[in-house]
């Protein structure tokens, strides 16, 4: 069955970018939170990661912090 | 082993400007880089690249990248090069995957990196409302304060993207007055949510979870400031560790001549790495292309 996997992004930042593209190319659905206009998300993902840095990525509650392909792709099993 | 004609270190405007002139002078090369665009990929807006009256840093970067994958270019990303040496007439080139590439000449264009301030609280609260990149974090500090530290062109580029999200924007500038360009200045001095502090430095960062204030000096007087971000833009230190053999000017930057090359043979750099003077991305962009036509002769005489 598909992960749940949650991005927290800005529209800006270089990492944010390849994070999504990376599951994109994987044929990972995700949902794509703007943190920087969705202040609740902003919140959600400070509390979830106890930092403010973007992206991060919670994947079935594993929380990521930044573009770790090696992590990434060991939370999702690929 | 395989050996190429040429490994480029780096994806920034000069490392990619490189890799186009390599593939179109099929020559059978390699970019290993970890990560795509360099600095270019935290620059907010860029007025002065030619052709381009006003684009994003991200935009152009994303046009770098297309150009640089139109040609089937080998890259390597992801990758972060750790020592470069020259043995006989072959150089070898290690990553931090344990992986070792041959090549008879190679480009350094590692570009440079952001210089930390060196405070109390900085390492304590990196990510936790301490970061390098307004373009990144910026957006997450909607309506709240912040402090800008550093007075040149990437403070003040920092400081534009920041006075539109955020409430109150402060300068902190450890000289009498800001530098970079005189048109980014002025926007600066006269967007109403910015304050500029000169004469200032930074002498440590509190908070509890994140971080909540600032305390700042000039000359003998000491404030603290409420803020929930600090953006420090201080300047860069090149990315040249990895290479030993090279000579380097005082700031660590890789001496070349006017043709790129270091005092090594087969070794070229260009871009913010080096000691050519000014780092623009017009520049880079230059120097790259340089650097891989002089690597292209080289390889003819060799």
């Amino acid at each position: 069955m598909a992960k749940n996997v949650k991005v927290y992004s800005t529209p800006t930042c270089p990492w944010c970018i390849r994070v999504k593209q990376f599951l994109k190319d994987n044929n990972i659905a995700f949902e794509d939170y703007d943190v920087g206009s969705d202040q609740v998300k902003a919140d959600e993902m400070t509390a979830k990661s106890g930092q403010m840095g973007v992206p991060v990525i919670d994947i079935e509650g594993e929380i990521i912090v930044g573009f770790d392909k090696e992590r990434i792709k060991a939370a999702l099993g690929l | 082993m395989k050996i190429y004609d040429l490994i480029i270190v780096g994806a920034g405007p000069a490392g990619i400007t490189s890799s186009v002139y390599a593939a179109r002078k099929r020559m059978d090369f390699l970019v290993i880089t970890g990560d795509i665009g360099g600095q270019t990929a935290y620059s907010g807006d860029i007025e002065n690249y030619t052709g381009y009256q006003f684009v994003t840093g991200r935009e152009l970067v994303h046009k770098f990248e297309e150009h640089m994958r139109s040609y089937d270019t080998n890259v390597k990303e992801g990758e972060v090069v750790i020592e470069v040496e020259r043995i006989g007439e072959i150089i070898t080139v290690k990553t931090n995957k344990a992986i070792e590439y041959q090549a008879k000449t190679v480009i350094i264009a590692s570009g440079k990196r952001s210089k930390e301030l060196g405070v109390q609280g900085e390492k304590e609260y990196k990510n936790k409302g301490v970061t390098y990149c307004a373009t990144c974090d910026g957006p997450l500090f909607g309506d709240k304060r912040v402090a800008v530290i550093g007075g040149g062109n990437s403070a003040l580029d920092a400081a534009l993207q920041l006075e539109r999200i955020a409430r109150k924007v402060y300068i902190i500038n450890n000289t009498p007055g800001l530098g970079g360009d005189t048109i980014m200045r002025q926007k600066v001095e006269k967007a109403d949510n910015v304050e500029i502090l000169n004469n200032s430095q930074v002498a440590a960062i509190s908070g509890d979870k994140f971080v909540n204030s600032i305390t700042v000096k000039s000359g003998e007087e000491e404030k603290k400031l409420a803020v929930e971000g600090i953006f420090v833009e201080i300047g860069l230190i090149p990315n040249s560790d990895f290479v030993k053999a090279v000579e380097k000017n005082k700031l660590g930057e890789i001496k070349i001549n006017n043709g790129n090359e270091t005092n090594v043979p087969g070794i070229f750099a260009a871009g913010d790495v080096t000691d050519v003077p000014e780092k623009q991305i017009v520049i880079a962009a230059g120097e790259g292309s340089k650097a891989c036509l002089s690597a292209f002769r080289y390889l003819a005489q060799h």
